[in-house]
């Protein structure tokens, strides 16, 4: 939607067959698994390999929004529909309660413990509380890129349509 | 984590599930399912009763932020188990009245779990041993309440009162937490306990009155004291369960149990004293005054309360006179006992009475003494209740305000006998002023009583006066028991939970053994005193037409209230007019304070130390790092010289990914990776709010103006990389990094260190980070969607 607007105001008459274009469908769809699945595995890599909470969110914000370069809003809508506004807030909920909950187990507030568990096929496994924490951090992080880059492309429609309105 | 941690948890924990529950579940009043909390809570409390009574103080900590000293560290005595269960047990009655004074179509989940984080955090208040910790429940207190008195938010009287309480308690929270620190300063601890065990260190220091000072201030603008009573009389707009919850039987009293909680330790200085002891009796006598005069029948009880309260510190006061004077006279104890009964008896009556009057509300539809008589017939059991209470709150026989009031009397006689050099020529003033304040409290009584249910039947009241239902009934007719039974046999409360509260208030381990007798004989002041006050009020009362117009000479304008509004007004005109000076709108404006301000700093800082530049330990620049520093400069140049914002844009992603390409060369992975992410979104964000961004303004192309940018900006990089080198050359502290090193495996057994950092050595800025970033969000949702529209009301818009 933003693109084919974008590409309106410099010029392109024909912007339709563009945003129609198959293959841009196509592969976002594909690097979108792509950038899913390393901003994942940067996330939970994160405690021993460069990653984590932050990175991991924009990571995935950063996949999203090239779906919404191929497709629009209303698909978009439509294939995460959650509301950004209570993932920000499940996001920030699980973040101040994981401290708090280490606390119920007699730690000091914000004493990550860590714990070593044995898994079939994974072998040994690390259990942080800290990547709950962290899992707040993503959710957060990724939450609020979409709601501001969602606003900002909503807006641009509504101005385009208004536009339209007028002439 | 014990038992008792979890019961003043409880309320907030319950309130998460109420929360969740009301928004599925409408079909049941959703009071029925906060009450079992604060009755839990109750039971739970009475089952310390036998060892708190047996002189035995419960301890028991939990580890919050122990490097900073503050833990929630849970302490019980007498006192605090007195405020303990008066807050639960109360609060079961007033969660039980609400469920019939407050209807389905109000907000019931704001409600519920406004309430329940107020019961925690005065729980909170009451039982902490950690000052940092009582100060935290405090101010929730002071934020619960304010949500509470503005639940009606869309009557600007509520919003008024709401903002008058948080404004002045919480001016008065932050004074104390100024106190609490001094405190520290001296005592190194944040343990009330701990404290204790050094007031020689506190007598001598220098710092100690200014603690006392910052900490009176808290406790009297919490307990509405005078000159400060003035926000409770306006938070009365809250629904009427909450005022006789918060304003009447539990949050005001939290300044009295600071008052009570520190006499111990202040008790040496006369300034606490004095300022306890006379604050008090001038907002009894004052506040008692006042009282007569209103309509408003809540206005009525407001003032009334605050006068209690004045009742109550001033007996608090003459309680720490005697510890200050070190005679444990029986003066002294009686003053301390009488103030404990009381704060008990104060709960019972006025609790009872904020609910009737409420009834009353409820049912006729108006608060206004005018508007309002001959109810007797028609609420019988209303009547009933009225009468005995006020009745005890005026000291009448048999019923427990009496026996308090008596005691009060005696304390206040005894003082003006015994011998203290200080306040030989004063000493007399005490009692008449007791008398003087009990007097009105006789009179505004006897006007309630008269006045909503005797006299002629007002035809005019909005709604068919009615008796109430059974249901709102309970919970004052269980006070109006109470205050029967705790007047012909006061004795059950003395041995079980007066006696320890005031042993904890004067912090002594001598059984007291308190008898509270009704009758001390033929030579007993008090008895004279009660009299009096009975035979004056009378005529007084009957009298009233003649005296009533002393009233209207009051002049409107040197009033605390007005005093408080045009401070308001002016200060926020000031502020207004402050930033309306610099606030322009444009962020290059503000880019441009900020930088100027920054080269300003950093070029006075240059002239002020001398900074030395070594070469020596800087490593050697790879070809690399300078092609990448080429790439960059290219971009740079790009965005100066370009007309396109489109092509500045891009050339800005440029620099970001170079940038982050030297990171990787300077193997800081993370940062790379994290800088990679940003410039991704940061480029689609500027592409989306690319049509949103002004046409190029004439003045951009002024010499001038550019010749400003280019001066600070300048002046900025040159700051920055002088500030590098010499941070780099001269090192003032060794590098933490190493600290890092060693402990990431063994104390958060991890193998990232950044990570660790953030997730765990440094968790609670990330914490606050996430925190901003989040309301950052939620900032820019608002300013996109909420339009002003025609009529200047803010309305959001809401579409696909």
């Amino acid at each position: 939607m933003n693109l084919k607007s974008t590409l309106k105001k410099l010029g392109y008459a024909k912007v339709h067959k563009q945003m129609n274009d198959v293959f841009l469908k196509y592969t976002a769809k594909v690097v979108f698994l792509i950038i899913i699945t390393f901003s994942i595995n940067l996330f939970f890599s994160g405690h021993y390999t460069p990653g984590g909470g932050f990175v991991g969110g924009l990571l995935a914000a950063a996949a999203i929004v090239l779906l919404l370069l191929a497709y629009d809003l209303k698909t978009i809508n439509k294939m995460i529909p959650f509301d950004h506004k209570w993932l920000i807030a499940l996001g920030l909920t699980l973040s101040v309660f994981v401290p708090l909950v280490l606390m119920i187990f007699g730690q000091p507030f914000f004493t990550h413990q860590a714990l070593y568990i044995e898994l079939p096929i994974f072998g040994e496994v690390p259990i942080h509380t800290a990547v709950f924490f962290d899992v707040g951090v993503y959710i957060t992080v990724a939450a609020t890129t979409l709601l501001i880059i969602t606003l900002l492309a909503t807006e641009q429609a509504m101005s385009d349509s208004e536009g339209a309105d007028r002439s | 984590m014990t038992l008792i941690h979890f019961a003043i948890l409880l309320p907030v924990i319950a309130a998460v599930f109420i929360g969740v529950l009301y928004r599925y579940y409408k079909d049941v009043h959703l009071g029925w399912f906060v009450l079992p909390v604060p009755v839990l809570i109750v039971a739970y409390l009475f089952t310390l009763i036998p060892t708190v009574s047996s002189n035995q103080v419960i301890f028991e900590s939990m580890q919050f932020m122990p490097r900073i000293g503050m833990n929630f560290d849970v302490y019980i005595d007498g006192l605090s188990l007195l405020f303990a269960i008066l807050i639960s047990g109360i609060g079961a009655l007033v969660v039980l009245y609400s469920i019939g004074y407050l209807s389905h179509y109000e907000k019931l989940g704001n409600f519920y779990v406004y309430l329940l984080i107020f019961m925690t955090a005065m729980l909170g208040v009451v039982l902490n041993d950690n000052v940092l910790m009582l100060y935290l429940f405090w101010e929730l207190t002071s934020i619960s309440s304010f949500l509470l008195i503005a639940f009606w938010f869309n009557r600007e009287r509520s919003i008024y009162g709401a903002q008058k309480s948080m404004l002045i308690t919480m001016f008065g929270g932050f004074l104390m937490l100024g106190g609490f620190i001094s405190l520290s300063l001296i005592t190194d601890t944040f343990s009330i306990r701990g404290m204790m065990e050094q007031i020689p260190a506190i007598q001598e220091n220098a710092l100690a009155p200014l603690a006392i000072i910052l900490i009176l201030f808290g406790a009297f603008t919490k307990s509405a004291q005078f000159p400060f009573y003035v926000w409770l009389p306006d938070a009365m707009e809250a629904p009427t369960p909450v005022s006789a919850y918060l304003h009447s039987a539990t949050m005001v009293k939290a300044g009295l149990y600071v008052v009570a909680r520190f006499t111990p330790l202040f008790a040496f200085s006369e300034l606490w004293v004095w300022a306890i002891l006379l604050i008090g009796l001038v907002t009894l006598v004052w506040a008692a005054f006042n009282a007569v005069k209103q309509d408003d029948l809540k206005a009525v009880l407001a003032f009334s309360t605050v006068s209690q309260l004045g009742l109550i510190m001033s007996l608090l006061g003459i309680g720490a006179l005697g510890v200050h004077s070190g005679a444990s006279e029986q003066v002294f104890t009686i003053a301390v006992v009488a103030a404990v009964f009381h704060l008990i008896n104060h709960a019972t009556f006025k609790g009872a009475l904020f609910m009737i009057i409420g009834i009353v509300d409820h049912e006729t539809g108006t608060r206004s003494l005018k508007r309002l008589g001959g109810l007797m017939t028609i609420m019988p059991i209303s009547f009933t209740m009225t009468v005995i209470t006020s009745l005890s709150m005026a000291g009448i026989p048999p019923f427990n305000g009496f026996l308090s009031k008596e005691l009060f009397l005696e304390a206040m006689f005894s003082i003006s006998e015994a011998d203290f050099s200080v306040l030989a020529d004063v000493s007399v003033l005490f009692p008449i002023l007791a008398i003087v304040g009990s007097i009105f409290t006789l009179v505004y009584s006897i006007i309630l009583i008269r006045g909503i249910f005797l006299g002629k039947t007002q035809p005019e009241t909005p709604k068919e006066p009615k008796e109430a239902p059974m249901l709102m009934l309970i919970s004052p007719i269980v006070l109006t028991v109470l205050v029967i039974v705790f007047g012909l046999f006061p004795n059950i409360l003395s041995g079980t939970i007066i006696d320890p509260a005031a042993m904890g208030i004067l912090n002594t381990s001598e059984p007291l053994n308190t008898e509270i007798s009704h009758w001390h004989g033929w030579d007993s002041p008090a008895l004279w005193g009660t009299v009096a006050i009975v035979v004056i009020g009378a005529l007084m009362y009957l009298f009233r037409n003649t005296w009533m117009p002393v009233y209207r000479f009051g002049n409107k304008i040197f009033t605390i209230n007005n005093l408080y509004d045009q401070g308001l007004m002016y200060s926020r005109l000031g502020a207004e007019k402050i930033t309306d000076g610099y606030m322009s709108g444009y962020i290059r404006s503000y880019l441009v304070y900020i930088f100027t301000g920054f080269a300003v700093l950093a070029v006075i800082t240059m002239i002020n130390t001398d900074m030395t530049f070594e070469w020596d330990t800087a490593s050697a620049i790879t070809i690399p790092e300078v092609a990448i520093m080429l790439i960059i400069l290219a971009a740079l140049i790009a965005i100066l010289v370009t007309a396109s914002r489109m092509v500045s844009i891009i050339m800005f992603s440029v620099i970001g990914f170079s940038l982050s390409l030297l990171f990787v060369f300077f193997r800081a992975v993370d940062l790379a990776l994290t800088q990679l992410a940003v410039e991704a979104i940061l480029t689609s964000l500027f592409l989306l709010a690319f049509f949103h961004l002004p046409k190029r303004a004439r003045h951009e192309e002024r010499k001038r103006f550019r010749l400003n940018n280019m001066i600070i900006s300048v002046a900025v990089g040159a700051t920055s990389i002088i500030f590098g080198i010499a941070a780099y050359s001269n090192r003032l502290f060794d590098s933490i990094s190493q600290f890092y090193i060693d402990n990431v495996y063994d104390l958060a057994s991890g193998g990232n260190m950044v990570n660790v950092i953030l997730v765990d050595f440094r968790g609670m800025d990330t914490l606050f980070e996430t925190l901003v970033f989040g309301l950052a969000g939620l900032g820019v949702f608002i300013l996109l969607r909420l339009r002003v529209n025609r009529k200047g009301e803010n309305e959001f818009e809401e579409h696909a």
